[in-house]
């Protein structure tokens, strides 16, 4: 790293081909020191497929991208020194020991014997595996699980960190706890890259990146993206028959989209306040027992929907 | 570098030796087969289950007959009147040969006219039949000898004694006794070694892609060597323990003379082990589950075993094949065993084999080390 000020990842037009599927088609993104990254997008969108080119693990078939500064289709052993990577599959051996998996993973990054006791309290304690070192790992409960294979992706302390879907199949708290340590690490200048599909925690991230179809269809800040991605306001309808009441909504004049959302529909229209009265009649009219309708903020997922609905409008085109 | 190797090593090891099924696995196993094969695995064929039927039931009949009953080869088992019992038996497998005596053998014997002996032999095992119909032959013909001598000697006793003929004077070197165990045994600890260290080699590196830690690995700064030796290290070792263990076996237990030299027969095992790991690493290579790594390893080890002259003679495959066996390492590790332990010979004749096992030891090695890359596409 010969300048310390440039961004930790930069990717440059990132184009993976399998075949004759284009899984990721010409990415560009650049991540600062410290910032924690989310990748947002339906399964075989390319999240993991970039995360695994930018961990060297799938060579990119065109463009480039930059990792702590070495191009990591060059130098990935320069590469692999920097960074932590903890994919969705839990990655440790259940058939050893908690210290074990721990002692294993340290050897791998040489971390060397003076600062290894004190790494290794570290990870027991954030994990909260004081006192279970000699535990069987397969015995742990998965959050604990993920939580050391966190512990063991960042033993040498990388200053990069990639995630790819690491809460997948833990608990809501477990998640919770995970995420505040992935704060703690970026606050103290960690860069995070980490792929998601759980809106809510896309909400944790400095930025977003919506990848749809191999592309950024989008990315900004949370607030970011649901300010540019509504055109118009979102309300709630919460009514019976659903299935009716979305054909009704979609051939009105003046709604934008309307969609699913659990057990509810949700409307972007222009302007709620004139629009709901007008909505509230047709919809009776036509037999549909409306229980509430009102004006929401909305989440990210709207964002995601509205915004891969546009794309996949676009592409039909 | 020797940090993570001893890292990987320390790993292996523990997985290998951590719960007691997998212990027995690397040992119990072998040891088993080898007295299982030991026993079983043999050329001989003896107590062939045999019917007569007897149509002439005269003395000299019944006194051929008798030398059937009387050999180790032939197990009379069922005396018939009726040649359509024959077909039943047969059929059924109760018995592989039939011998059939016509009425008037004795009377054409007594003629001097050619006397006929029918054997109806179940070819469809027809190495056995082979064998069965050249045991009739060789009672038939002593019988035949027999019954002209004491025809010629109670004619005229002075032609006996100038009688020409041939005796054999056998002189079988090495196995004196032609005991069939002392030829398979060293071709079972081949065979053993082959499949053990094939499958423990390839499954210990699919296992690890199937269940992710490979990818997991992959992203650490880990050597491409480093993580070979870590797997191919105690495999290794296991191997050579095997070896050990299963030669202990077949010299204490089946009595097989350990000739040559223990350390010849090291060098042998340790340049055929390198050769296995070789093929076990390259399957690993070539297979994404467990699955696909056994199917493998199954295309591997039944020709290996079939061309290596385990059982039949390298020498009477087709000529094509017969060339195809020279890439065949177990071919060269057969001849080592039964080399040291049989003909108790040494390096100045074995050098051919042990130079043979270990090139295609490195060819093999280089190339499964030059397939296996740190990365999934």
């Amino acid at each position: 790293m010969t300048d310390n000020d440039a961004p930790p990842v930069i990717v440059r037009d990132l184009v993976k081909r399998f075949g004759d599927f284009v899984a990721v088609d010409r990415i560009n993104l650049e991540a600062r020191r410290g910032e924690i990254v989310g990748f947002l997008g339906p399964n075989g969108a390319g999240k993991s497929t970039t995360i695994r080119m930018l961990c060297g693990l799938l060579r990119p078939t065109a463009g480039q991208a930059l990792v702590a500064g070495y191009d990591v289709a060059r130098e990935p052993e320069r590469v692999r020194q920097r960074i932590g990577y903890m994919s969705q599959k839990f990655s440790l051996y259940n058939d050893l020991r908690v210290i074990e998996n721990i002692r294993f993973f340290a050897s791998l990054y040489e971390v060397p014997d003076s600062v290894l006791k004190e790494r290794v309290s570290w990870i027991l304690d954030m994990a909260g595996l004081s006192g279970r070192k000699s535990t069987l790992t397969g015995t742990l409960p998965s959050g604990w699980k993920q939580r050391l294979a966190l512990g063991c992706a960042v033993l040498h302390r990388p200053p990069i960190l990639f995630l790819d879907e690491p809460t997948s199949g833990v608990d809501p708290i477990s998640r919770r706890q995970f995420w505040e340590l992935i704060h703690t690490m970026a606050a103290e200048g960690v860069t995070v890259l980490v792929t998601t599909h759980y809106m809510d925690e896309a909400e944790y991230c400095n930025r977003l990146v919506l990848i749809f179809q191999g592309r950024i269809v989008a990315s900004g800040s949370p607030t970011e993206l649901k300010q540019r991605a509504m055109t118009g306001e979102l309300v709630l309808v919460e009514c019976a028959p659903l299935g009716l009441a979305l054909d009704l909504l979609r051939q009105t004049p003046d709604v934008a989209d309307a969609a699913v959302f659990g057990n509810a529909l949700h409307v972007v229209v222009p302007e709620a306040r004139t629009m709901i009265p007008r909505l509230r009649t047709h919809l009776s009219q036509h037999g549909v027992i409306v229980a509430r309708m009102e004006p929401i903020r909305p989440s990210l997922e709207d964002v995601f929907v509205s915004l891969t609905a546009a794309q996949g409008a676009g592409g039909k085109a | 570098m020797l940090g993570r190797l001893r890292g990987m090593l320390i790993k292996e090891f523990i997985q290998v030796f951590r719960d007691k099924r997998s212990r027995f696995l690397l040992f119990g196993p072998p040891v088993i087969q080898m007295l299982v094969f030991g026993y079983a695995a043999t050329l001989e064929i003896r107590h062939i289950p045999t019917a007569v039927l007897d149509f002439d039931n005269s003395q000299v009949s019944r006194d051929l007959l008798s030398r059937f009953t009387a050999s180790p080869y032939f197990d009379v088992r069922a005396r018939l009147n009726d040649r359509r019992q024959i077909g039943e038996l047969i059929d059924r497998g109760d018995v592989t040969v039939a011998l059939q005596i016509h009425a008037g053998f004795a009377q054409d014997l007594r003629k001097g006219r050619t006397a006929r002996l029918q054997v109806i032999v179940d070819s469809s095992v027809s190495n056995t039949a082979l064998i069965a119909v050249g045991y009739v032959n060789q009672i038939a013909g002593r019988f035949s000898q027999d019954y002209q001598r004491e025809r010629l000697f109670s004619t005229s006793p002075l032609v006996q004694s100038q009688l020409p003929s041939i005796v054999l004077d056998r002189r079988p070197w090495f196995n004196t006794d032609f005991d069939s165990q002392w030829f398979f045994v060293p071709g079972v600890i081949g065979n053993l070694i082959l499949v053990m260290v094939v499958s423990l080699t390839a499954f210990a590196v699919v296992r690890e892609r199937e269940i992710g830690t490979l990818e997991q690995i992959m992203v650490t700064p880990i050597g491409r060597l480093e993580f070979i030796l870590g797997k191919t290290v105690p495999f290794f070792l296991i191997g050579l323990l095997d070896t050990t263990l299963i030669s202990l076996v077949g010299t204490l237990w089946f009595g097989v003379p350990l000739r040559g030299s223990i350390g010849v027969l090291a060098i042998g095992a340790i340049l055929f082990i390198l050769c296995m790991l070789g093929i076990g690493l390259f399957i690993s290579t070539i297979s994404m589950t467990q699955q696909q790594a056994m199917v493998s390893g199954f295309f591997f080890n039944m020709p290996a075993i079939t061309f290596s002259g385990f059982a039949t003679p390298i020498s009477s495959m087709p000529e094509f094949m017969q060339w195809l066996t020279y890439l065949n390492p177990l071919r060269y590790f057969l001849d080592v065993l039964r080399g040291v332990y049989l003909k108790g010979v040494g390096l100045d004749v074995l050098w051919p084999q042990m130079t043979a096992m270990g090139v295609l030891g490195l060819v093999m090695l280089t190339i499964s080390v030059a397939r296996f890359h740190k990365s999934l596409d």
